[in-house]
């Protein structure tokens, strides 16, 4: 464990730290984006990494950057989730990772071990994922933030992008919802060990094997869940394929303990900022509880993969992979009112 | 009525405050908060809790009243 709670040195943590995404879109839809023959994909469908062409015979090269404050007070946990969730963006676009940079802040005034124990739980992961993590940068910052700028080299065809999605598509989501909500309660000790360990279990879970299975079937789309919520990274889906997603809230995942957590008010300021965003791109059925719409806005710290394919592949996909929280969780409609309709 | 002052603290901590105070005085207290999710996330709290919360704005801040 580190030398101090590592949880108390920060206002807002994981994914849960991303800025609302109302101001960021407001400033990066403002950016002149130097035009390249090279990048393949950039900003504009909001996909979870940039593609630069290689050659003239396929290859691209797949680049993310992901870094945030702990959301866990062992440090050698917190390089593990940071290191899982900046690599999740490399399996989003259906790679492999090859190559990572360290992102490190770190307080001066707290033990410096504690930063050799975050790094650490980053080659663990990093390590897991045949990635070699080959230099960094650090800087003295009185808030700690970790995280990896990710490579992977691949042939464009093999590339999933966010913007295929068909209509008669099943939606898969491999990991359950609810980390934020977990995490804020686990902040002040209001969270159960049970729903804690699921949390973290989640967490520094790797979305290699949701890809690697996944590069068997044929995905039509996909992306990871993380900071904007399933609602904010499903409506980037629809909006860049030109669709409508039903989804069928009995079907979701839900970590152990998070709606009741939910119930009682420990919700990530994310939660709000995401419901902000979206109010008037998502539906939610009259009959859906409270909770359940927290948790569909809930930022996911290192989250699942949201995979589309055709509802054939979907059920062997899903067969195959076997786990509880690895789900069917709706369909993809023809383009309608709105970007997501939950049922 | 009891007050808790949570202005300047974020979420979740007034909402471990509010769970403080109405431990200590079941029947009711009054907290101060400066944010519109620390309004909603002790408002959840005291719901889920069986109260009736009354939140009122003056200038960026809101009291609300927590009672049965």
């Amino acid at each position: 464990m580190s030398s101090v709670r590592l949880t108390s040195l920060v206002k807002t943590s994981g994914c849960a730290a991303k800025l609302p995404p109302k101001e960021l879109h407001r400033i990066i839809d403002s950016l002149p984006v130097l035009q390249s023959p090279h990048l393949v994909e950039g900003f504009e469908t909001a996909d979870d990494a940039l593609v630069w062409k290689l050659d003239d015979n396929g290859n691209v090269c797949v680049q993310t950057v992901d870094f945030f404050p702990p959301m866990v007070d062992d440090p050698f946990v917190f390089g593990q989730v940071a290191a899982a969730n900046a690599l999740s963006d490399i399996y989003a676009m259906g790679g492999e990772p090859s190559i990572a940079l360290n992102l490190v802040c770190f307080p001066a005034c707290i033990d410096i071990d504690d930063m050799r124990k975050i790094l650490l739980g980053g080659l663990d992961k990093a390590k897991e994922a045949n990635t070699v993590i080959a230099g960094g940068h650090t800087i003295s910052d009185p808030t700690p933030k970790y995280g990896l700028c990710v490579t992977a080299f691949m042939n464009q065809s093999d590339v999933w992008s966010n913007k295929g999605a068909l209509p008669g598509d099943a939606v898969i989501l491999t990991k359950a919802l609810g980390v934020g909500i977990v995490n804020t309660a686990a902040k002040v000790d209001e969270a159960e060990p049970q729903s804690v360990k699921q949390a973290v279990d989640s967490m520094t879970r790797l979305n290699k094997r949701a890809r690697d299975v996944g590069r068997k079937y044929n995905v039509h789309a996909a992306t990871d869940v993380t900071g904007f919520s399933l609602s904010g990274h499903g409506s980037e889906v629809a909006q860049a394929s030109g669709v409508t997603l039903k989804i069928n809230t009995k079907d979701l995942p839900v970590i152990d303990g998070a709606l009741e957590l939910a119930r009682f008010g420990f919700l990530p300021e994310g939660r709000y900022a995401n419901e902000d965003f979206l109010i008037e791109k998502v539906h939610f059925a009259d009959s859906i509880p409270r909770e359940m719409k927290d948790l569909c806005y809930d930022p996911q710290t290192s989250g699942g993969l949201l995979l589309f394919m055709s509802p054939e592949d979907a059920k062997s996909y899903v067969s195959e992979m076997n786990l509880d929280c690895c789900r069917i969780i709706g369909t993809v409609e023809k383009q309608g009112k709105y970007l997501m309709e939950y049922v | 009525m009891t007050e808790v002052d949570a202005r300047g603290l974020s979420c979740p901590i007034p909402v471990v405050e509010t769970k403080k105070a109405l431990k200590a005085h079941p029947e009711g207290v009054c907290v101060l908060v400066d944010s519109k999710v620390c309004v909603e996330n002790v408002s959840r709290y005291a719901t889920a809790m069986g109260y009736n919360p009354k939140a009122v704005e003056k200038n960026g801040e809101w009291t609300i009243e927590i009672k049965k």
